[in-house]
């Protein structure tokens, strides 16, 4: 391989591998920190112990998320520098500031009210203590917001101007860059498509334990009850997420058909201008000839989906790589992305996000509340609710068994989701790294050798794999376990002046490492 | 003042809150070896920095962050240049943060243990490699006239930083020792003011060597001041240890750390890179800098949420402000 090429590809794998690795754990941290927060809400609000319970154990299966999440947090801030020293030097006088705002104002917040909700247990008044799982809650969306205001920088650059002297781009405008469409559409469907993760996870662990229930396997009624409340609680999320993430992702597009023609239409396979332009459901081609050679298609929505209307016309690659050699220079083929990738990329997002709410959908109608069901079929808080198709009709003992089994199967369907809208939105933007303005060859680092660069890749995607190997199980373990249904909430509000008597001062903490 | 300067002293203050903080927290990961004589002390100390040792680490990730912002030029150049310390940094700060995390979840003695070395060892490294690290960007590297560091990791390795490293690793180590002392009663916290002096001595002798090379090499005025406000801060660190006043002692070593590393500082200003090759190369606040804009837009945010971070952070320490003992570590996790 030509060793400029060689220098572009490794720094791009690596990015690739760490930032997808990353965000397995950021939208489970993001969800789960506010699904925590409602639970422990409730638990303050109603003192029932099914929501302590609740509490205690998705707080426990978030703390061992969060950790993960926030060490690969640490690479994808150093990297930048260690590996795209160019992309550094021309980026930075607009796309630092989001990520030291960021650093500054929601990581601060996050790793301090961890620290306090953790350990705070039998330290800080109840409500108090509730109040610190809330900022760790809006300290992780603060933190999506502000990297997202700089990845939107990067679709589309807007607020800067390119420095006649130094050649660099220079921040005009910060408000712009924080309120520009793109981040707030990006923002809108990063964090929806999050909700929609950790309701998913929920509801999967959920099932396992109350499908294991309804056989018998599980006597505590404490544990079913606590899983049932997170049943409920996560179907409805899931739903209302993946309702969300729909409408975002849609209105992310029709923004994308703007700014970034090429992704799209390289999201569709369409090689050739059309109008109306058809929704590609199925496509093989050959890339290096320009068209497919099989294709399945449904006329006019393409149209729709960039325009709102059935007839418009959508820009093909062809047409758009012609206009993009004219504009900056060489060959048209040298603006198009991967289309292999972002088109089974974009497919494959939609497809597995989707599948998942529609399962959230079914599940929420049949698990419906007593409320709907005749009054034979309508179960105790704390037994697994009967699967009911209509007021007097249960499901057959073979839907039964596998809706439950989907549940727990489609847990991790939205990390997989969201895993390939990282890689199409990425990917779909290539040969630029700052759209219309940099390319990624041209911003790794000159100085890092080939060497240094695989001594970099390979150390960090062997520690992650071994960590998540580490992680899985450790999730896997207490997941399977359950509620710790003999844990207790201290006996007394704790006060923030700590013990007064003596007697209480050797007493052990409710927690420690 | 020009704003670049003023980006040079916050950046410089970002840094020093990182080493004040999790300096002590890499001490007490190296005192789980040299200090703790078993499971239940190891844990005791683990859990003196537990609710805060997350907290101190975003101060790396803000200085990062800010010198991107505030001089991407700096930033690009010492990261890039830095990549193999820096990516064993970036190893370490993983499995440290994950082990803390992780070493309860399990009650087997081997998983504990393994974890437990990791502390140890992951706490070590990067308490020498940051000395390392900031000996060279004192000492000047070689920088060409592309602002990039066209030297090799074993130009790094020279023996100025490499006692720069030492230095930190001991410093921080005896500031880890006194926190140690304040934290803890019982037997432990004894231990740890006798462990303390000895530390301060070996500091006193390694710091005194660095700081004198690095004030003849590149000193001025003002890093002589700051030199002997640190040698006076650690006389004072050791004497209130003897004394048994454990709070001034760990505000005298904090003093130790602020002064040394404000020093650091003070004798690189105006520059923030020297190059070796040619002073006309070396990057300088204002040579490297983000536009004026830039740096008025962070100087609001750095202006209204500094406080704000300084003032639940203190509050976190205030809530966890008692001592540890081993009467207070429960019985491992019930699983």
């Amino acid at each position: 391989m030509d060793l400029a090429v060689a220098h572009e590809t490794i720094s791009r794998w690596q990015f690739g591998i760490t930032t997808v690795y990353h965000f397995l754990f950021v939208p489970l941290t993001i969800s789960l920190a506010s699904i925590v927060a409602c639970l422990q809400t409730a638990w303050v609000r109603t003192g029932k112990e099914k929501y302590f319970h609740a509490t205690k154990f998705w707080g426990k299966l978030f703390l061992i998320n969060i950790a993960m999440g926030v060490v690969t947090g640490i690479v994808q801030e150093f990297q930048f520098g260690m590996n795209w020293s160019d992309y550094s030097r021309f980026v930075g006088d607009v796309f630092g500031a989001p990520l030291a705002m960021e650093a500054l104002i929601a990581f601060f917040f996050e790793s301090t009210f961890i620290g306090l909700w953790i350990f705070g247990w039998d330290k800080l008044p109840k409500k108090i203590h509730l109040a610190c799982i809330w900022m760790v809650a809006i300290g992780t969306a603060l933190s999506a917001y502000f990297i997202l205001a700089a990845n939107s920088w990067m679709q589309h650059p807007v607020g800067y101007r390119i420095d006649p002297a130094t050649g660099k781009a220079q921040l005009t405008d910060i408000v712009r860059v924080l309120t520009q469409n793109t981040t707030l559409v990006q923002v809108f469907h990063t964090l929806t498509a999050a909700f929609l993760t950790g309701a998913a996870f929920v509801v999967g662990i959920a099932s396992f334990h109350l499908w294991r229930a309804k056989q018998g396997k599980q006597p505590d009624k404490r544990k079913t009850a606590a899983m049932r409340t997170s049943l409920r609680f996560g179907l409805a999320i899931a739903v209302v997420a993946g309702l969300g993430t729909a409408i975002s992702g849609d209105t992310l597009g029709k923004v994308m058909f703007e700014q970034q023609p090429m992704k799209m239409a390289a999201a569709e396979a369409l090689w050739d201008t059309q109008a109306p332009a058809p929704f590609s459901v199925f496509a093989v081609g050959d890339v290096s000839k320009g068209h497919n050679s099989v294709a399945l298609e449904i006329p006019g929505i393409l149209s729709f989906l960039a325009h709102n209307d059935f007839s418009s016309e959508v820009p093909g690659i062809n047409d758009i790589a012609a206009a993009e050699a004219a504009q900056h220079g060489g060959q048209p083929t040298d603006y198009i992305p991967n289309i292999f990738v972002t088109y089974w990329g974009f497919r494959l997002m939609i497809g597995f996000g989707m599948t998942s709410f529609v399962a959230a959908l079914i599940g929420l109608w049949t698990t419906r509340r007593k409320f709907w069901l005749a009054p034979e079929h309508r179960t105790g808080e704390d037994e697994p609710p009967k699967l009911m198709l209509t007021k007097n009709r249960e499901m057959n003992v073979f839907f039964t068994r596998w809706s439950w089994r989907i549940g727990i199967l489609t847990m991790g369907f939205p990390l997989i989701a969201n895993s390939f809208g990282w890689i199409f939105t990425e990917m779909g933007r290539q040969p630029w790294v700052v759209f219309g303005l940099m390319r990624t060859r041209d911003a790794v680092s000159p100085n890092v050798s080939v060497g240094t660069q695989v001594l970099g890749l390979c150390t960090l995607t062997a520690l992650y794999a071994i960590l998540a190997v580490i992680e899985v199980k450790l999730l896997a373990k207490y997941a399977a376990a359950g509620p710790d249904t003999d844990e207790k909430p201290p006996a007394k509000d704790p006060t923030l002046r700590g013990p007064s008597d003596d007697e209480d001062a050797d007493k052990p903490l409710a927690f420690a490492y | 003042m020009h704003l670049h300067d003023l980006w040079f002293i916050l950046i410089a203050v970002l840094w020093i809150g990182y080493f004040f903080l999790e300096g002590f927290d890499f001490g007490i990961g190296i005192l789980t070896r040299l200090l703790a004589r078993n499971t239940a002390e190891r844990r005791v100390l683990i859990n003196t920095i537990g609710p805060v040792w997350d907290g101190n680490e975003v101060w790396l990730l803000t200085a990062g962050g800010a010198t991107f912002a505030a001089f991407p030029d700096w930033y690009a150049t010492l990261f890039s240049g830095f990549f193999v310390p820096l990516l064993v940094i970036l190893v370490c700060l993983i499995v440290r943060g994950v082990s803390f995390e992780y070493r309860h979840q399990r009650s087997g003695e081997r998983w504990q243990r393994n974890w437990e070395l990791a502390i140890f060892w992951t706490s070590l490294l990067p308490a020498f490699l940051w000395g390392v690290a900031f000996g060279n960007i004192v000492r000047g590297v070689e920088i060409d006239q592309d602002k990039n560091y066209v030297g090799t990791l074993w130009d790094l390795l020279n023996p100025y930083a490499l006692l720069g490293g030492l230095t930190t690793l001991v410093l921080f180590t005896f500031h880890g020792a006194v926190f140690a002392a304040l934290k803890t009663t019982g037997e432990i916290r004894l231990r740890a003011r006798v462990q303390a002096t000895v530390l301060g001595l070996i500091t006193a002798a390694l710091a005194l060597a660095f700081l004198i090379w690095t004030q003849i090499d590149s000193g001025n005025h003002w890093s002589l001041a700051a030199t002997i406000v640190a040698v006076l801060a650690l006389l004072g660190a050791l004497g209130a240890n003897q004394a048994g006043r454990e709070g001034w002692a760990f505000g005298f070593s904090g003093l130790t750390i602020v002064a040394a590393v404000g020093m650091l500082f003070l004798s690189l200003f105006p520059d923030v890179m020297p190059s070796t090759l040619n002073p006309d190369w070396s990057l300088t606040v204002s040579n490297s800098s983000s536009s004026g804009y830039t740096l008025k837009v962070m100087t609001v945010v750095a202006v209204v949420f500094t406080p704000l971070v300084l003032l639940y952070q203190g509050w976190t320490y205030w809530v966890f402000r008692r001592r540890i003992g081993v009467q207070h570590i429960p019985a491992t996790a019930h699983h």
